[in-house]
C-alpha cells in the first residue's frame, strides 16, 4: 500500500461527500415535482411523452398499482430485448453482420440480466452483439432499469414521509423524471468527457491493423496437435461505446460493451476516465441518502446512513487493497515489491495504468453498489481480495448501493435495526415517527431471507452436480468461490463475475436468469408493501423512549445489523471458499 | 391493469426511440465533431495503412523490440479477456515459472518486474511499467547496436507520469516506444 494509493482512494470518497448534498437536493426537487433549472428544456419532452403514452401525471397510485405498473413495464421491455437479440440479423447498425444471439437460453439470460439491472454477461459483447442491440437494447435497459430502481427508492421514501395516505406516487411519472432529469443530462456530458480521454464513439466496422511485427502463434487443436500460425493482422473492435459506458456506471448497471469491460482500453483508457467512471457509480447512491433526509424532514438521519455506508466502504477497500498489494507468494522469482518504477502486487488480471490501488478501489466500489463493471478480473484476485467484492454483494449492496436498489435495501436494514433496538429497550419500535409493526418486520424478513435462500440453494446444487462443476476453471476451494460468486452476483443484481466459470450453459443461463429475476422482483414487492403500509400510518411524535436514528449510536447499530444479517448467513459458505483457499495458499498448496 | 399495460407498451417504444436511438446518435455526432481522433480509436497509419491503435497493445517477440505483457488472447482486439486464472491454480504458477526462467536467462541478476509475467485484464494492455521497460533496455540496445543510454533516453521520453501528477500509475506505451525505435534507432538492424 502506498501514500499515493490512499490519496487516490480518499480523494474519491471526498468527491462523493461533496456531491451528496447537491445531488440529493436536486433529486428531492425532481421527485417532488418542484422547479429545477432544466425544466425549460425537459418539461416539453416530458409532456410529449405523457401525451404519446397516455399517462395522467396527476394520478396517484396505491402500492399495489405501483407494483403492477412496474412489473408490466419490466415484462414488456424484457420481451422486446429478447426479440431484439434474436432478430438482430435483420436490424440496422450491424456492420459486423452478427446473426441472432444463440442459443435461446443465452438471449433469455441476457434479457433477464439487463431488465433487472444486473448486467451479468454470459456473452462477449464485441463478438455477439450488433451496434443496434447494444444501443437500443442493452444501453436502453441501462437507463430504464436504473430509472425503475430510483423510482422505487423514491416510492419507499414517500412511504416513510407520508402520513395517513393510501398512495405512494405515480410509477410512470417517477420513471420518466428519473430518465429525463437525473440520468440523461449527466450522461450526455459524461459521455463526451469519456470520449475526450479516448473512449470510442462511432458506428464504423471493426478496423484491420497490419501488425508492426507479425507473430507466430501456437494453438492446440481439438486433436491435441499444436499448430503454429503467423498472425499479421489485428482486428480492432469499435462501436458506440462512450454513450453506453457512462450510463453503465451512472445507472450502476455494469454491462460492458466489450468482454473485458472497463479494463478494455476503449472503455476506460486513462486514470482520469477511471475516476470519472468510479465517481459515476456512487453519485446517485450517495445523493439518495440526502434525498431521504430531506423528504422525511430529518437531514441528520440521512447523514447517519451516509456515515454507515462510508465506514463499510473504507473497511472493504482497505482489505482489498491490502490483499492485492501484498502480491502472490506462490509466484516466486517475480518482483512484486512496490517501487518508484512499478506498483508491484498481484498484477495477474490487472492493467498497468490502474495498478493495485485503483483496481482494488474499483472492485470495492462496483460491488458496494450493484454495478458489476470491472477494471480487473476478480477471479484472479488473491483469496481475501476476491472475498471483498463477494461479501459486499452478500450484504445486499447497500454501501451507497445500486441506484435506488441500494437505498431501498438499506431501508430494509434500517427497519430491522430499529426493530432490534425497540426489542432491546422494550418499546414498540418507531422509525421517523412511524410505528414499525409485525407486518413491516415480516416483510423485511422476507426480503432478508429470499436472498440467501436463492443463492445457497443453487450454489449447493451446482457444486455437487456434474452440470455445475464442469464449468469451473480454477479447481480447489476457488471453484466453489466461482459458483458462489455467480449466484450471489445474480441474486444481488450485481453482474460482476469470477469470470473463469463457463456461464453460457443451459444450466447456468437458466438458473442465473431465474436468480436475477427473483433477486429483483421478489425483493421489490415486499419492499413496496412496507412502503404502502408505512404511508398509511399515523405520525407518532418522538418521546423519551424513542430510539433516535440520527446519532452515531444508530450508525453503529445499523452497521452491526448489516454485518450480522448479511455476513453471518454466508459465513459457512465463505469459509469453504475464499477463507480455506487463503489458508491453503499460505501453506503453499496449489491445485 | 389494461390501461397500465397499454402505457407499458407505448412507454417502451417511446423511451427506446429517445434513449436507445436518439441519445447515442446525438452523442456520436458530437463526439465525431469534437474529438474525432479519440472517438475513432486513435488509429496509427503508415503509408495509408492502419498499423494499430495508440491505446490497444500489440504483441512483440523479437529481441530488438520492447515486449508487451503476456496476453490471454494474443492481443486479439476483437476478443478481449484475461486469463481468469486464480491465485492457487498450478496453471498460473507454472506459466509464471516458465516466463521467469526465460527472462532470467535473458537478463541475469535483475529482478523481474511482475507485470512482465502476468497477463493483463483486457489482454490488450498497451502499457508496461517503467520497471519492465528498464528491464528490457539492455537486450534492445544490444540487438540494435545502440548504447543503453540512448535507448534509456527514448524510454524516458515515452514514460507517462501519473495523470495530473497523482492519478493512476506511471507507464510506458509499448507500441509508441517501438515505433520510435524503428524510426530513430538504427532502422533495419533488428
Amino acid at each position: 500500500m502506498t501514500v499515493n494509493g490512499w490519496l487516490q482512494i480518499l480523494l474519491f470518497l471526498a468527491l462523493i461527500l461533496l456531491v451528496t448534498k447537491p445531488m440529493g437536493v436536486f433529486m428531492a426537487r425532481v421527485f417532488s415535482r418542484e422547479r429545477t433549472f432544466m425544466d425549460p428544456v425537459l418539461r416539453p419532452v416530458e409532456r410529449l411523452l405523457y401525451r404519446i403514452t397516455g399517462v395522467d401525471e396527476d394520478h396517484e397510485m396505491r402500492w399495489t398499482e405501483y407494483a403492477i405498473a412496474m412489473l408490466l413495464f419490466s415484462v414488456v421491455s424484457m420481451i422486446v430485448l429478447y426479440l431484439m437479440q434474436r432478430l438482430q440479423g435483420f436490424l440496422p447498425f450491424n456492420p459486423q453482420k452478427f446473426g441472432a444471439v444463440n442459443p435461446s437460453h443465452l438471449a433469455f439470460n441476457t434479457a433477464a440480466s439487463f431488465t433487472t439491472n444486473t448486467n451479468w454477461q454470459a456473452y462477449a459483447g464485441e463478438s455477439t452483439m450488433s451496434y443496434f442491440t447494444q444501443m437500443a437494447g442493452l444501453a436502453y435497459h441501462n437507463f430504464v432499469s436504473a430509472a425503475v430502481g430510483i423510482a422505487l427508492a423514491i416510492a419507499f421514501i414517500r412511504g416513510v414521509a407520508r402520513r395517513q395516505m393510501e398512495t405512494i406516487g405515480n410509477f410512470w411519472v417517477d420513471l420518466v423524471r428519473s430518465c429525463l432529469w437525473v440520468l440523461l443530462p449527466f450522461c450526455v456530458v459524461g459521455a463526451l468527457i469519456l470520449v475526450s480521454q479516448g473512449v470510442v464513439q462511432n458506428l464504423r466496422p471493426y478496423d484491420k491493423a497490419t501488425l508492426v511485427e507479425p507473430q507466430q502463434v501456437q494453438t492446440t487443436g481439438a486433436d491435441g496437435k499444436t499448430v503454429t500460425t503467423t498472425v499479421t493482422e489485428q482486428t480492432i473492435a469499435q462501436g458506440p461505446v462512450a454513450s453506453q459506458e457512462i450510463i453503465k456506471e451512472f445507472g450502476t448497471n455494469g454491462g460492458g460493451f466489450f468482454n473485458a469491460n472497463s479494463a478494455h482500453p476503449f472503455e476506460n483508457p486513462t486514470p482520469f476516465s477511471n475516476l470519472i467512471e468510479l465517481f459515476s457509480i456512487f453519485v446517485i447512491g450517495g445523493g439518495l441518502t440526502y434525498t431521504l433526509g430531506r423528504m422525511t424532514g430529518s437531514q441528520r438521519h440521512g447523514w447517519a446512513v451516509w456515515a454507515a455506508m462510508a465506514i463499510l466502504f473504507l473497511v472493504g477497500v482497505t482489505v482489498a487493497y491490502w490483499a492485492e498489494a501484498r502480491g502472490n507468494p506462490l509466484l516466486a522469482g517475480a518482483d512484486q515489491h512496490v517501487s518508484r518504477m512499478q506498483a508491484g502486487g498481484n498484477m495477474e488480471g490487472k492493467e498497468v495504468r490502474f495498478g493495485i490501488a485503483n483496481t482494488a478501489l474499483w472492485a470495492t466500489v462496483t460491488t458496494d453498489a450493484s454495478c458489476g463493471a470491472i477494471n480487473g478480473w476478480h477471479d484472479s484476485f488473491m483469496p481475501l481480495g476476491g472475498m471483498v467484492p463477494l461479501v459486499n454483494i452478500m450484504l445486499s449492496e447497500v454501501i451507497f448501493g445500486g441506484v435506488g436498489a441500494g437505498m431501498y435495501g438499506m431501508l430494509i436494514y434500517i427497519v430491522l435495526a430499529v426493530f432490534i433496538a425497540g426489542l432491546m429497550v422494550g418499546r414498540t419500535p418507531e422509525y421517523l415517527g412511524k410505528k414499525i409493526e409485525a407486518y413491516d418486520v415480516k416483510m423485511a424478513m422476507l426480503v432478508a431471507l429470499v436472498f440467501p435462500l436463492v443463492i445457497l440453494t443453487f450454489t449447493a446444487i451446482s457444486s455437487v452436480k456434474g452440470f455445475g462443476t464442469s464449468s469451473i476453471l480454477n479447481p480447489g476451494p476457488h471453484g466453489l468461490s466461482e459458483i458462489l460468486y455467480a449466484f450471489t452476483s445474480g441474486a444481488g443484481n450485481n453482474g460482476s463475475a469470477f469470470g473463469g466459470l463457463t456461464a453460457n450453459t443451459l444450466w447456468y443461463d437458466t438458473t442465473i436468469g431465474l436468480t436475477m429475476l427473483a433477486g429483483r422482483f421478489l425483493m421489490i414487492i415486499p419492499m413496496l408493501a412496507i412502503a404502502g403500509n408505512l404511508a398509511r400510518k399515523k405520525y407518532v411524535p418522538p418521546s423519551l423512549g424513542t430510539f433516535p436514528v440520527t446519532t452515531p449510536l444508530f450508525t453503529v447499530l445499523l452497521i452491526g445489523v448489516i454485518l450480522i444479517v448479511g455476513a453471518l448467513t454466508f459465513f459457512p459458505a465463505l469459509s469453504l471458499g475464499p477463507i480455506l483457499e487463503h489458508l491453503l495458499l499460505a501453506a503453499g498448496k496449489t491445485f | 391493469m389494461k390501461k397500465n399495460l397499454i402505457i407499458a407498451v407505448l412507454m417502451t417504444i417511446a423511451t427506446t426511440v429517445l434513449l436507445g436511438i436518439i441519445y447515442p446518435l446525438v452523442v456520436t455526432g458530437l463526439a465525431q465533431v469534437m474529438f474525432y481522433d479519440q472517438a475513432n480509436g486513435q488509429l496509427i497509419k503508415k503509408d495509408g495503412k492502419v498499423i494499430g491503435s495508440r491505446i490497444i497493445g500489440q504483441a512483440f517477440s523479437g529481441p530488438g523490440y520492447f515486449h508487451s505483457r503476456p496476453s490471454a488472447v494474443n492481443y486479439d482486439a476483437a476478443n478481449s479477456n484475461g486469463s481468469q486464472l486464480g491465485p492457487t491454480n498450478h496453471v498460473l504458477i507454472d506459466r509464471v515459472k516458465g516466463d521467469v526462467a526465460t527472462l532470467h536467462a535473458e537478463n541475469p541478476g535483475q529482478p523481474i518486474p511482475i507485470d512482465l509475467v502476468t497477463a493483463s485484464a483486457s489482454g490488450l494492455d498497451p502499457e508496461i511499467t517503467p520497471a519492465a521497460a528498464e528491464f528490457q533496455i539492455a537486450r534492445v540496445a544490444k540487438t540494435r547496436g545502440l548504447s543503453e543510454d540512448a535507448v534509456r533516453r527514448l524510454v524516458r521520453r515515452h514514460t507517462r507520469p501519473r495523470q495530473f501528477g497523482f492519478l493512476g500509475e506511471p507507464r510506458v506505451n509499448v507500441l509508441d516506444l517501438n515505433l520510435s525505435l524503428d524510426e530513430e534507432g538504427n532502422p533495419g538492424s533488428h
